[in-house]
């Protein structure tokens, strides 16, 4: 299968990850913007009580929009056609970007403004859009500094995280036509508010993703602070709204709790700026609004997840980041390194879907197990368990039981599986067993002093001169 | 075999799992007792919307539009849009406010952009209610009073009547009864709009209004 144009392949991820530890002006970035939101965040919780029982209830909520979400899917989609929004279904990126272009051909539209979305960064639509002559502007002030930069986003809510005002005041400098250096954050905001408001203007269609679509009544809920995620939804002709499957939940008021815990989690701020509810399209004799609203829901892996019910879990995500702002490695290597449109421990396993776990598998192996994403998780999504039965996965033999998923036994090597299998084989019979480690312990002097990744930062391993049973043994005599 | 068909399918045939009911939020709800009386709501509503940089003056259904026109002098607004059919849009044209142009949202946005993007210098809407618990107006667009009202013009006045406040999103959803009555568009504002994309430094003024100025209408006199 083809990759997004923007996936970095995992095996090139260690020395990514070798770069940017090395980048001390990414280090210094990513440790500051990390502890700002620990900080925020920690703040908004004060009440440890409070938040134990709104994780349970947001678990439960997500819970039960996955183990009804065929139904609630379909119920969605009555309900939204009801309401005269459009609803699309899409497998594949390809069959997402095709929708898209294919609304775009039929309206003529030349001009598309584009609100915070990871699923459209997941399909990679403004290529698309532009390899078909077509303008997609990122209007989120973080996705539009990325864009302008040719770059992608490093966070999942704070895409140009991994810049400096300093680095940003260069960027527009160079690229804006008749804009000044200043790295003053008030003035930076002011030249970008006042670019992308003609921008808005203009725009046919606006592309939005969605924070939740809500079954029960055909709502998409949509969170910002900005504004530029209304604009989009409102001014242009047309808006296309696109999401991933999993986003349903059953009820309306399931919104209210969940996004009690969203913008907390994420941000460490008590509500967004803007929670936009969008039921319809412009009525007759309503003065704005888009005439026609479209919903994509896309797969694109997901099913995959939601075939197996411990990996189902990974679809409770709400998008939240709290896992990569708490992430050890995530903080140290940046969002860049991991080289998915999702990083940090929620892409890590959410990516091998995607992408195939062939593509992806060194992910789970960049995490230290040490929890912190479990904790922090609105959720309660279990990432450790989930990392470490990838990790199985990436080892599985193809074909066997284990292997489930694709790409499963992609990480297996020949050598390797060799010496497990011959230390199965000692260590099963005893007779063998006593043989081999009389001949490792006589033989400990000859053990190399260069032992791989091992010796690069531990002094090498050596076999006792005597083994155990031959000290218990003296010991009696 | 379709896209949709192949989507459902695919989950359809997946493992049940244990049964998931429908999630209770009773504990939860009991951990939100309801604010001791209207008072102590506005004036946590005060203090939340206040830190997210909005400005609230307190006012009477009487005496609103004069208050407005001192608050557009000082800020020089020389443009304000309003709703010319609703009732509050009709008490401020009678004020007929000194220096300021009334301009009536009164033709689809479609026909007037550029007016309405750099020649309107702020607008008046009402708010439906408020959340105290965030600090949030909930604004309920429609016909008369459409959605860019709150999001284009770069000063944005809401009119809110004091006795619509509730403890947070999930009560005011219920008591209005939201879920049998969605309108196309609701909205829930909670200050102006705002940024920390540069280096995690706030910005007010992204791509909304750079004020919200909440004129608080009691109905005992103007304090509450």
């Amino acid at each position: 299968m083809s990759q997004p144009v923007h996936f970095h392949a995992a095996s090139d991820f260690a020395d990514r990850s070798r770069a940017a530890v090395n980048d001390i002006g990414l280090r210094r970035n990513f440790r500051s913007a990390m502890d700002y939101l620990q900080t925020k965040r920690r703040a908004q919780f004060g009440d440890a009580g409070e938040l134990s029982v709104l994780r349970d209830l947001g678990a439960a909520i997500r819970r039960h929009a996955l183990a009804n979400l065929p139904d609630l899917l379909e119920q969605l989609e009555a309900r939204l056609s009801a309401n005269g929004v459009v609803v699309h279904w899409a497998e594949t990126p390809a069959e997402a970007n095709a929708i898209v272009l294919d609304i775009a051909a039929r309206s003529g539209a030349k001009r598309f403004v584009k609100g915070k979305s990871m699923v459209s960064e997941e399909v990679g639509v403004n290529h698309a859009l532009e390899a078909a002559g077509i303008e997609a502007l990122e209007t989120d002030m973080g996705e539009y500094i990325v864009q302008l930069a040719g770059e992608a986003p490093s966070h999942i809510i704070m895409p140009a995280i991994h810049k400096t005002k300093q680095q940003i005041g260069e960027l527009f400098a160079a690229r804006l036509p008749g804009v000044a250096y200043t790295e003053n954050v008030d003035a930076l905001i002011r030249i970008g508010r006042e670019v992308l408001r003609r921008k808005f203007a203009e725009a046919e269609i606006g592309i939005s993703g969605v924070n939740f679509a809500v079954a029960e009544t055909g709502t998409l809920f949509l969170v910002e602070n900005e504004g530029n995620g209304r604009m989009c939804t409102t001014v242009p002709r047309i808006h296309i709204a696109i999401t991933g499957i999993e986003k349903v939940v059953a009820r309306l008021e399931h919104v209210a709790a969940l996004n009690s815990l969203l913008p907390r989690s994420a941000t460490g701020q008590a509500v967004e700026t803007y929670q936009n509810f969008i039921s319809g399209p412009r009525q007759p004799g309503e003065l704005d609004g888009p005439e026609e609203v479209h919903l994509i829901l896309l797969d694109n892996g997901r099913s995959q997840a939601y075939a197996d019910l411990q990996l189902r879990a990974t679809l409770q995500c709400i998008r939240c980041g709290a896992c990569m702002n708490h992430c050890p490695v995530y903080a140290r290597i940046g969002g860049h390194a991991y080289g998915t449109t999702y990083p940090g421990p929620i892409g890590a396993i959410i990516s091998p879907h995607l992408l195939g776990l062939d593509a992806t598998y060194p992910l789970a192996f960049a995490s230290t197990l040490c929890g912190a994403c479990n904790e922090v998780c609105p959720v309660r999504i279990p990432i450790t368990e989930i990392l470490i039965r990838l990790r199985n996965e990436a080892q599985a033999r193809p074909g066997s039981a284990d292997a489930s998923l694709r790409g499963s036994g992609a990480g297996r090597k020949t050598l390797v599986s060799m010496i497990w299998s011959g230390w199965s084989l000692v260590y099963s019979r005893l007779r063998l067993y006593r043989l081999s480690s009389w001949f490792i312990s006589r033989g400990h002097a000859l053990s190399p002093a260069e032992q791989g990744a091992w010796t690069r930062c531990r002094t090498p391993l050596k076999p006792a001169p005597k083994r155990l049973r031959d000290l218990i043994k003296e010991r009696r005599a | 075999m379709s896209a949709r068909e192949n989507i459902l399918g695919r989950l359809r045939a997946a493992p049940t799992g244990t049964p998931a009911p429908l999630p209770d939020l009773a504990a939860w709800r009991a951990l939100r007792p309801p604010v001791a009386d209207a008072a102590a709501g506005l004036a946590l509503f005060r203090t939340n919307i206040e830190a997210a940089h909005a400005e609230v003056h307190d006012t009477t259904a009487q005496d609103w539009p004069a208050l407005l026109a001192r608050l557009a002098a000082a800020k020089g607004v020389q443009t304000l849009l309003f709703g010319p059919a609703t009732a509050h849009g009709a008490q401020l044209s009678a004020s007929a406010p000194p220096g300021v142009q009334l301009v009536p949202y009164d033709r689809p946005a479609d026909q007037w952009r550029d007016l309405l993007f750099d020649g309107i210098d702020a607008s008046l809407t009402a708010a439906v209610s408020a959340i105290a618990d965030t600090g949030s107006l909930i604004l309920w667009p429609d016909a008369h009073e459409p959605r860019l009202m709150s999001l284009v013009p770069p000063i944005h006045f809401v009119l809110f009547d004091a006795a619509r406040i509730h403890l947070d999103l999930h009560a005011a959803m219920r008591a209005e009864a939201w879920a049998t009555r969605m309108p196309t568009n609701a909205l829930v504002i909670s200050g102006p709009s705002k940024t920390a994309d540069i280096q995690q430094t706030l910005a007010y003024g992204a791509h909304g209004p750079r004020e919200l100025i909440v004129l608080l209408c009691h109905s005992n006199g103007g304090q509450p």
